[in-house]
């Protein structure tokens, strides 16, 4: 039997999320399809064509699937569940919207955020801000499942050649509407798929000392993070937010400067392969976790951080 | 309008938690227990539509064992009015909590239920969203602005990409981000009022709901620890060391 992974898309190219996802549904064997929702989303589909590794692309085609909607994609899902082992959605905060409401009309559990298959029943995902790893085993025919992408390694986004087939939409629920979306634009990579991550907490102070932090990140390609506290405070839009409740992230390597290092944030950067925390208080928690420790005022350090990679790397 | 809030018991966030020797699960007796920190926000948020004059009538509700009575009573000392126990000490799973809940609703006929986006336990992001499409409602996830009309919820929605905004038919589900409110302490006197606000009892056979597990833990354990590193004295030192010694530049 096969599994279907929901593409995270823009009805024109594919998200990298889903190269996450497929990976997963590979372990699970047997084929991997791929669904398509979207609204004049041929390109996209034609692009999910082309992945490694993925037998066969669904394309739904439908206003309803414009704005990807929970209360319109959760049907068509059901729809075509009947022949599939597994549905399966990188854990985004689009795929954490729709899966739990596939699983409640199928009756049957939701895997969140799973790390590891053992195999076609049994999976390992993280409690309590990761501080626990939990191996579940479902009893259920069909299993609903969202990916956490760092820890499936993204399969190649091309080099396959799957059929696009056209399926009927199920049509609009009609109990919601999208009204608008304030999206942060950003020449830099995303932050979930970034190679280097730099992260600021309370102790960067302001939105504008930020500044510090993009400098160091444009001579490393790196995306810009935060804590909590940092969006709390309003010092940047809530999608910096790395940890237990924002994003996961798992670089080459993470840059913590002015962050504590709270469970709750290291719930989210922990698995990144080379920590770097700046911080001023020597017994920080983030230490803990730190390959490298630099104890210090960031407000010098950063900018000396500049300046010294500018030359180390000739940039 | 009525509102209904779940709130969870939870492992106080502040607790470091430990997985107990035999790999069953974390370690429960003698730790700190608290409401689930969105829940808070979503109790904050229903009260404040009472104050506004929007809703009625707030009443909390919450599945888990006698001592979930304290969560509920926490809710009622921020404000609730009054408050649903649906006893057992059986786990129950996101399917089973929306099955229950989905039961209150039919019974109580709310306009907006609002839960945590995650309960920090389980950490699954579920519930919300299983319990407004068991009643095929519509929902508002990751809420960060809650605003009423007349029949419809005008939502913002903290998404990866940034904010995105939704309207929805009321009634629908909302669950909490951490930027909808800052939750208020609860006063000395709202804390003795709160003690003769009424709890009603319920157990899952009352409702009829089957609440059987439907994933079966076979272990818990420690993930991975982190090999600590070390201090560097300066910023030549640590790009040195990135360069040459982690290779990660
Ligand atoms: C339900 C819930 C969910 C949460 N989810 C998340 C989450 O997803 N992500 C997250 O990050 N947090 C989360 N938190 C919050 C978390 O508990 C911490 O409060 C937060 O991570 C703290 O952020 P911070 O480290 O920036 O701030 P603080 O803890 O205040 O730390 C600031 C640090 O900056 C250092 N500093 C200050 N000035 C300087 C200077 N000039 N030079 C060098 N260092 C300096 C200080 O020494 C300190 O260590 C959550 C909390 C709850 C309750
Ligand atoms: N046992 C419970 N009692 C009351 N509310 C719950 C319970 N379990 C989950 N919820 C609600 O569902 C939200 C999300 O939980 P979860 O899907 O488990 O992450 C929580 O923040 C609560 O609002």
């Amino acid at each position: 039997m096969s599994n279907l992974v929901l593409a995270e898309h823009d009805n024109q190219s594919i998200r990298p999320a889903t190269l996450n996802a497929v990976a997963a549904a590979q372990k699970l064997g047997g084929e991997v399809h791929l669904l398509v929702a979207g609204k004049d989303a041929r390109p996209a589909a034609d692009a999910a064509a082309k992945i490694a590794g993925v037998a066969k692309v669904l394309l739904a085609d439908d206003a309803a699937y414009a704005n990807q909607l929970a209360e319109n994609l959760a049907p068509l899902l059901v729809s075509l569940a009947k022949g599939y082992k597994a549905l399966l959605a990188p854990a985004t905060t689009s795929g954490k919207n729709v899966l739990p409401r596939v699983a409640a009309v199928l009756d049957v559990a939701q895997i969140s955020d799973i790390v590891k298959v053992e195999d076609g029943d049994t999976f390992v995902r993280p409690i309590y801000a990761g501080n626990a790893m939990a191996t579940v085993k479902s009893s259920d025919p069909v299993k609903v499942i969202t990916v956490r992408t760092t820890a499936f390694p993204a399969v190649a986004a091309e080099g396959g050649s799957a059929s696009v087939e056209s399926v009927a939409a199920v049509g609009a629920a009609n109990v919601s509407s999208f009204v608008g979306q304030e999206l942060s634009k950003s020449d830099r990579p995303e932050l979930t798929a970034a190679r280097v991550v730099i992260s600021g907490g309370r102790g960067m102070q302001s939105g504008e000392n930020f500044a510090m932090l993009e400098k160091v990140a444009d001579k490393l390609g790196a995306a810009v993070g935060a804590s909590r506290a940092a969006v709390d405070a309003g010092f940047v839009p809530n999608d910096y937010q790395v940890g237990q409740t924002g994003k996961i992230v798992a670089p080459e390597l993470y840059i913590a400067v002015g962050i504590s290092g709270a469970i709750q944030h290291l719930a989210g950067m922990k698995d990144s392969k080379v920590i770097v925390a700046i911080n001023k208080d020597e017994e920080a928690p983030i230490f803990q976790v730190a390959d490298y420790g630099l104890v210090g005022d960031l407000f010098k350090i950063v900018p000396e951080l500049e300046a010294e990679l500018g030359k180390q790397l000739g940039k | 309008m009525k509102v209904i809030v779940a709130v969870k018991r939870v492992v106080d966030y502040n607790v470091k938690i430990r997985v107990k020797a035999d790999k069953t699960g974390v370690e429960l007796s003698n730790v700190k227990m608290s409401m689930n920190p969105f829940d808070e926000i979503g109790v904050e948020e229903a009260v404040r539509l009472k104050e506004a004059g929007v809703a009625s009538e707030v009443v909390a509700v919450s599945i888990g064992p006698a001592q979930a009575q304290e969560t509920i009573r926490t809710a009622l000392a921020m404000g609730a009015d009054r408050g649903i126990l649906i006893k057992t000490d059986e786990e129950v799973q996101p399917l089973a909590v929306a099955k229950l809940l989905k039961a209150v609703v039919e019974a109580e006929a709310p306009q907006i239920v609002i839960l945590g986006k995650q309960a920090i336990d389980d950490d699954s992001n579920q519930t919300g969203q299983m319990l407004a499409a068991l009643l095929g409602w519509a929902q508002g996830t990751f809420a960060s602005k809650v605003a009423l009309g007349d029949g419809k919820a005008t939502v913002t929605r903290e998404v990866d990409g940034g904010l995105q905004t939704v309207e929805l038919k009321l009634p629908a589900v909302v669950t909490t981000d951490l930027r909808l409110n800052e939750p208020r302490y609860a006063s000395l006197p709202n804390i003795m009022k709160a003690k003769k606000k009424p709890i009603d009892e319920k157990t899952p056979a009352d409702l009829g709901v089957d609440i059987a597990p439907r994933l079966k833990t076979l272990k818990v354990e420690e993930p991975p620890k982190r090999q600590a590193g070390r201090k560097v004295a300066s910023v030549e030192e640590l790009v040195q060391a990135l360069k040459n010694e982690a290779g990660v530049i």
